[in-house]
């Protein structure tokens, strides 16, 4: 274990959506290369709190890196520098002594900032309840093993499945766009056999419902660099072709039971 | 006065009960189900397959859970997988087995006709899964595959990479977000429930604070499931989310609701050890690593070789050593102990000297590099962001860490609680496990609980309440629960105190690790249940809560947790020096046989403790269930 010095941080506070919002700097003189990123801001709350002051308000949950709860642009960078790695999952040791590191929240137009560094990310939500499902209602179901799904199909919608929702897609993308998110989940359900029955009225519903809350791909490829789950831009291909066949053939009656 | 509860276990034999459970229950016409009015608190994998399954059937739902998104709930963490009694290997699964593996692995601590019910339903889960459109691995045949966990000698765990909770819980949130997006469940997020109303000691619904505003506002309902994850926080460091707590729970218990066997945790023998002490987090290795993985430490005290150079005579593959038949898939509470015991031994690993080996080399020079990278790569991967070493050229170091709880709310065959129309599903309840929880078994039972056993039974409770009017949240008992809330929460911030909740908590973990922890005796949890009422008295008057009480304060929502496990860290200590025998996760010192394994008392406590609020957790009231077992015979749990 080794100690990284007087490390400054650069945080942006914002009472709330209302809020003009600043920057604030604080000074860690001491952290352990073990600690993870959030950890230190768990020391520096602590510090704050004993001090009289409000602590840092951020997201997060299971710092496992699954939960897609974590956040923050540090550095610029959505999840900061370490590739395929959520904030949650980055350690100090990629940082140095002397380091400034500017922490900010997701900034999108679709994710309102509700206080500091926390942001409302309920759109996404919105994308999955017009589609985002295969629909099965509990008790109906034939036995898993009837339909045998090839392997490369079943790993290749996994790829896919393994969308975090965190956001740091959209927060990357210079126009705001949630292309990689949405595509993920279509991509997910399409490749499947089971999803096949709704596969175009979902494909249509949900780029619907995102074109309503987010800004429009214009294929510049951040998102794929900045996901911690490194799900692929291939998708959105895939999701395009899927929505122009759907408009295309008008498939939306035929799919739709 | 302590009462002897009834659990309400259908009649015929165990493999007919819940068939004849579901003949006999009362139903709800499909047009009458709009007029029930249903509250679900939790949209992990139990809250959220009820909720998008009592909407399916018309139930008008409303859900609540404090994260942003039903999609973070905890259970989206689990790694492993999930167990179901399909026997698709042909390798001598079957219901019973299924059953009895989870009685043993119980240590003969959990309710028959519960764990068969259980059993039952498990290939339901998988279809039911499937047809969701989960990506379970495959073989090549395109048919589903399965991998051994601890405790069993069948392969029964389907599972999606190291990501099988994730996966689960995106199926069972997609029927949730379907059911929301057609109106028949209304979500709110961000919203924590702090208090749960009775009303002539029927449930009445909750008081929920929002975590934005910080507005405390009343929701009446018909009845009320509360599927709010289990406690392992109340160790400070585990496995569990940081956000993961026993609000909910708590405040039913002191609404009436018994809390049983809080003294039953499971400490998961594979998480990555503590490197520091301003880590506020423990990392989960999946035991399916246990599959490929071999653990040792090295057979001399203070050996500081770095483990390539240890030859092979000179390492203790303890587990194969002590446990053959079952080896390195010895189920967790004794893989734990023993890891407890080998690092007590002075032959810890690692810089702080507080980890064991789990030790890759093996299983790589057998089946080649690429079959042990693809089946384990997301966790090497983890790793080695936590730690900066890669597990395939150097062991990885574990150590055992808080993980799940076993205890919970008490509930009946129908999991109902002791307060009528209050239910409780998923490890929130203490039903299926006894006193250790077999790996890939708590995301069966949180899917059985709210797919396919809570539909059943609420609808029993509903009947006959057709048309009865029940109490509005204008109910003075309403009015009270938000009075007291807000009361509770300003206080918080009036303390004006010295100390971060965080500080507290701290504490608090340290003295329930020591003395609650893997090991347990008479005289560590008096010293605790000293200690605990001191700490909880500083608690309240030299607390400090920054920021005010309306708007987004996450310090005070760390309050209000902290303060309940407080209570709930007396009632686990009390719990644990009441039980006065070992079994499963709970092992007394003072009750061992020769070979330091754990020593039942089937005599005196073949029961479950059932706690009963009485406004102090240092006097609340120990009830008993009986346990009786008439389809197995108690055996001495035995791995050897
Ligand atoms: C790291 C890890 C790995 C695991 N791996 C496995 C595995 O491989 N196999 C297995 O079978 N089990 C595993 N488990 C255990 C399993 O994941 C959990 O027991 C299970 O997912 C719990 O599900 P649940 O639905 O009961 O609760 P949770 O998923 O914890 O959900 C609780 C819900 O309640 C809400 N909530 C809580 N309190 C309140 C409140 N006061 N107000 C409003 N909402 C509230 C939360 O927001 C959340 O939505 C693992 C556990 C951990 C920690
Ligand atoms: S906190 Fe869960 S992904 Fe970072």
């Amino acid at each position: 274990m080794e100690a990284i010095q007087n490390i400054t941080l650069k945080v942006w506070r914002q009472d709330g959506p209302a809020d003009g919002g600043r920057f604030e700097n604080y000074n860690v003189p001491e952290i352990s290369d073990e600690a993870s990123f959030l950890e230190m801001l768990d020391v520096l709350n602590e510090r704050l709190i004993n001090e009289g002051k409000e602590a840092i308000v951020f997201d997060h949950d299971c710092r496992e890196g699954i939960c897609g709860t974590c956040s923050l642009m540090i550095n610029g960078q959505a999840h900061g520098p370490a590739r395929m790695t959520a904030t949650c999952q980055l350690h100090m040791r990629k940082f140095a002594s002397n380091d400034t590191i500017v922490v900010e929240p997701w900034r999108a137009s679709a994710f309102p900032i509700l206080k500091d560094l926390m942001v409302d990310r309920s759109a996404f939500d919105r994308i999955i309840e017009v589609g985002g499902f295969i629909t099965a209602p509990t008790g109906g179901a034939p036995d898993a093993n009837l339909i045998p799904i090839p392997k490369p199909v079943a790993d290749a919608a996994m790829d896919a499945a393994e969308c975090i929702g965190c956001g740091a897609c959209v927060a990357a993308c210079p126009n705001g766009a949630a292309n990689l998110f949405t595509s993920a989940k279509i991509a997910h359900l399409n490749m499947l056999p089971q999803g096949q029955a709704e596969r175009f009225a979902r494909t249509e519903a949900m780029v619907e419902k995102m074109d309503e809350h987010f800004g429009s791909c214009t294929n510049h490829g951040e998102c794929e660099a900045a996901c911690p789950k490194g799900i692929s831009l291939d998708f959105i291909a895939l999701m395009n072709q899927d929505y122009r066949k759907s408009k295309f053939k008008n498939r939306k009656s035929l799919s739709r039971t | 006065m302590s009462v002897v509860l009834d659990p309400k276990v259908p009649d015929g034999p165990l493999a007919e009960k819940w068939d004849n459970y579901k003949f006999e229950a009362k139903l709800v016409n499909p047009a009458n189900k709009r007029k029930f009015k249903i509250i679900v608190v939790g949209t992990g994998l139990a809250g959220a397959s009820a909720a998008a399954t009592l909407a399916e059937l018309g139930y008008t739902v409303d859900a609540f859970t404090f994260h942003d998104s039903p999609r973070r709930a905890h259970s989206i963490a689990a790694q492993g997988g999930i167990n179901a009694s399909k026997n698709y290997h042909g390798d001598g699964d079957s219901v019973h087995r299924l059953f009895y593996d989870t009685i043993k692995g119980g240590d003969f601590r959990s309710r028959e006709a519960n764990v068969h019910r259980l059993a039952q339903v498990s290939s339901n889960i998988i279809d039911q899964m499937v047809a969701q459109g989960v990506p379970f691995a495959r073989e090549y045949g395109g048919l589903l595959d399965n991998r051994s966990f601890g405790g069993a000698q069948v392969s029964r765990t389907f599972y999606a990479r190291g990501q099988t909770g994730q996966q689960l819980l995106l199926g069972a949130y997609q029927q949730l977000a379907r059911q929301i997006g057609l109106g028949g469940v209304r979500l709110f997020n961000r919203s924590e429930l702090v208090d749960v109303v009775t009303v002539d000691g029927r449930s009445a619904g909750i008081v929920v604070r929002d975590l934005i505003t910080g507005e405390i506002t009343s929701h009446a309902a018909h009845a009320v499931v509360l599927a709010t994850g289990g406690y392992g926080n109340a160790f400070f460091l585990s496995t569990n989310a940081m956000n993961c707590n026993v609000t909910a729970a708590w405040r039913a218990h002191r609404k009436g609701a018994y809390f049983a066997n809080p003294c039953y945790t499971q400490i998961h023998p594979t998480c990555i050890p503590q490197s520091d002490d301003t880590q506020s987090k423990l990392t989960l290795m999946s035991e399916s690593l246990r599959n490929d993985g071999r653990v040792w430490v090295p057979s001399k005290i203070d050996d500081e070789r770095p483990a390539a150079q240890i030859p092979e005579n000179e390492r203790d593959y303890y587990l194969e050593r002590l446990y053959p038949s079952f080896g390195n898939l010895a189920p967790r509470d004794i893989s734990s102990r023993a890891a407890k015991r080998a690092v007590d031994s002075g032959r810890g690993v690692g810089p702080l000297k507080n980890g064991v080996n789990l030790d890759f080399q093996s299983a790589i020079d057998r089946l080649g590099f690429d079959t042990v990278w693809e089946r384990y790569s997301n966790l090497f991967e983890m790793y080695e962001r936590i730690t900066g070493e890669d597990p395939t050229k150097t062991p990885m170091r574990i150590y055992p860490a808080s993980h799940y709880t076993m205890g919970g709310l008490w509930v009946d065959y129908e999991l109902m609680t002791t307060v009528p129309g209050l239910y409780c599903a998923g490890e929130a309840n203490f039903s299926d496990h006894g006193a250790n929880r077999l790996g890939a078994s708590a995301l069966m039972q949180g899917l059985s609980d709210g797919y396919f056993v809570l539909p059943y039974t609420i609808g029993n409770y509903l009947a006959p309440m057709l048309n009865k009017p029940t109490p509005g949240t204008d109910h003075p008992e309403f009015k009270a629960a938000e009075l007291a809330a807000k009361a509770r929460y300003h206080g918080y911030v009036s303390i004006g105190g010295t100390k971060s909740p965080d500080h507290f908590h701290r504490e608090l973990g340290h003295i329930i690790w020591d003395y609650c922890g893997m090991e347990r005796t008479a005289e560590g949890l008096e010293k605790a249940l000293a200690e605990l009422p001191a700490l909880y008295e500083e608690f309240k008057t030299d607390l400090r809560v920054t920021g005010t009480d309306e708007g987004v304060n996450q310090t005070l929502e760390k309050a209000g947790r902290v303060d309940d496990f407080f209570q709930l860290g007396m009632l686990m200590c009390r719990d644990a020096l009441e039980r006065e025998e070992s079994c499963g996760g709970h092992f007394r010192v003072e009750y061992q046989d020769a070979e330091g394994e754990a020593l039942r008392d089937d005599e005196n406590f073949s029961h479950v403790a059932a706690w009963e609020w009485t406004g102090d957790p240092m006097t609340s009231i120990r009830n008993k269930e009986e346990l009786t077992f008439d389809n197995v015979h108690l055996a001495v749990r035995s791995y050897k």
